[in-house]
């Protein structure tokens, strides 16, 4: 069985790997490269911390905490196989979530939420607060450790997950795909600008570029970006231990909001930088600087840890973060255009899910075995065709 | 004047307006920071690549290939 993968950031990557362990023979096409766009414009992150426990949010929370500990093995493999370096840089540092006061006792419940689905999450605050992370403000008033939260480089692991794919038989194709290749009304390939490949089955995998992928597919799927910005700072000594981030993040995520919103998210890398995030707004692609987020993201992150005052910024960069209109990550094949399959729609959260968005993604086209859910992640959800009609 | 300054306990002498970088690779040293377990030291050597910071007079992250070496400089390594 041969499958098309469209995009080759981590979900496609992570796609063609499972697609061709289980013995599908892949192609991978992308217009500009592997982790070109959102794969490397963003923080890595592997998290449980920011999932909810809410009914309608539930889904996804499960999903991240399969693909947590399915990356912690992943990550060993694609080392071995890599054997001359880091292949990931999987760091499992886990996450503390702060609260200002106000912000305390929402922070608690959500936490109390999280433990009655699994996820590990204790309240700290005091003495233990500050042995966790001795640089925070003193007006922070509580926290609540995620030790399960964790970390890749974005682009390597993305590199890696496609070099791993490759390995086993997949072809990378540099070309933008222009139309669906249709035969009995179900798609049996893709037009591409450097020709034709014909598949049996075509997976999209394309972040926040699938709403228009899938138009030119024949299908209909309301994908839209969201720009989150990150600031860097130059090298220092090791100030901040985890991955800290202020409790409002959890909203502004899963905001429909279209103004910018900023909340706190700061964390050190192997390298020694720092990286001070992050951003949503709802400005198309518009991909020109822009001072009014850095400005908001930096004084929010010295309100939360004051010694960054007195730090230099490198450089910051931006990324679209494709999301849903009912915010959940859309997985399986179009209702309407037979042998299309959808893999997208992971806002800020698809590195974490790649490895489970792979195995869903192995499942619906191949029947390989699963021990995930599909059903709430499918493209023809009710509460995706409401928000369209 | 030649000035010499402290770097890690040691020493250096300097040249009238060297840097502190050029001092130190003219005292054999190839690399004074670590990150991530690796060796640092002068990459760019423009102030871009920020790889040769140390640490003057108490203040962090001062490039050392921009830093012209003052007499009486203490110069401290970083590492991450």
């Amino acid at each position: 069985m041969r499958v098309v993968v469209v995009g080759a950031g981590v979900i496609g990557a992570a796609s063609a790997l499972a697609l061709a362990r289980a013995g599908a023979e892949v192609v991978l096409v992308d217009r500009a490269g592997i982790a070109a766009e959102t794969s490397s414009r963003c923080e890595g992150n592997v998290l449980v911390s920011d999932k909810g426990a809410d009914p309608a949010v539930r889904p996804e929370a499960e999903l991240a905490i399969a693909s947590n500990a399915m990356w912690r093995s992943l990550a060993l493999e694609l080392d071995a196989e890599r054997g001359d370096g880091p292949a990931t840089e999987l760091e499992a540092k886990g996450g503390v979530v702060v609260a200002f006061p106000q912000g305390a006792a929402p922070l608690t419940a959500f936490a109390e939420g999280q433990r009655s689905i699994g996820i590990r999450a204790e309240v700290v605050d005091g003495a233990a607060l500050r042995a966790l992370e001795p640089h925070l403000s003193p007006e922070v008033e509580l926290g609540v450790h995620y030790p399960d939260d964790a970390q890749v480089q974005p682009s390597l692991a993305t590199q890696s997950l496609a070099s791993a794919a490759m390995r086993r038989g997949a072809r990378l194709v540099l070309a933008e795909v222009t139309a669906a290749r249709m035969r009995g009304g179900r798609i049996v390939g893709v037009e591409t600008t450097s020709g034709a490949i014909d598949a049996d089955a075509v997976v999209l995998c394309a972040g926040p570029w699938s709403g228009e992928a899938a138009a030119r597919l024949g299908a209909r799927l309301d994908i839209r970006p969201r720009r989150g910005m990150i600031l860097v700072t130059t090298a220092m000594r090791q100030r901040v231990f985890h991955k800290v981030y202020d409790a409002d993040y959890v909203g502004a995520v899963g905001s429909a909001d279209a103004q910018l919103q900023t909340s706190t998210v700061v964390e050190s890398t192997p390298a020694g930088t720092v990286l001070i995030g992050s951003s949503r707004e709802r400005v198309g692609f518009d991909d020109r600087p822009a001072l009014a987020p850095i400005e908001a993201i930096a004084a929010k992150a010295v309100r939360l840890f004051p010694f960054l005052a007195e730090t230099q910024l490198l450089r910051t960069y931006a990324g679209f973060r494709p999301y849903a209109p009912d915010h959940l990550p859309v997985i399986g094949e179009d209702p309407a255009v037979p042998g299309l399959f959808h893999a997208s729609g992971h806002e800020g959260a698809g590195i974490g899910l790649a490895p489970a968005t792979a195995e869903l993604i192995a499942h619906h086209v191949l029947g390989s075995a699963t021990a995930l859910d599909p059903a709430p992640f499918l493209p023809g959800r009710a509460s995706l065709a409401e928000v369209a009609a | 004047m030649s000035p010499t300054f402290e770097f890690d306990g040691a020493e250096i002498a300097a040249r009238d307006g060297q840097t502190i970088a050029g001092a130190l690779i003219a005292s054999g040293r190839a690399s004074w920071r670590t990150a991530a377990g690796a060796e640092r030291g002068v990459f760019c050597g423009i102030g871009i690549c920020q790889d040769c910071t140390v640490t003057v007079n108490g203040a962090a992250g001062v490039r050392a290939c921009l830093r012209t070496a003052c007499d009486g400089d203490v110069v401290e390594p970083e590492s991450r």
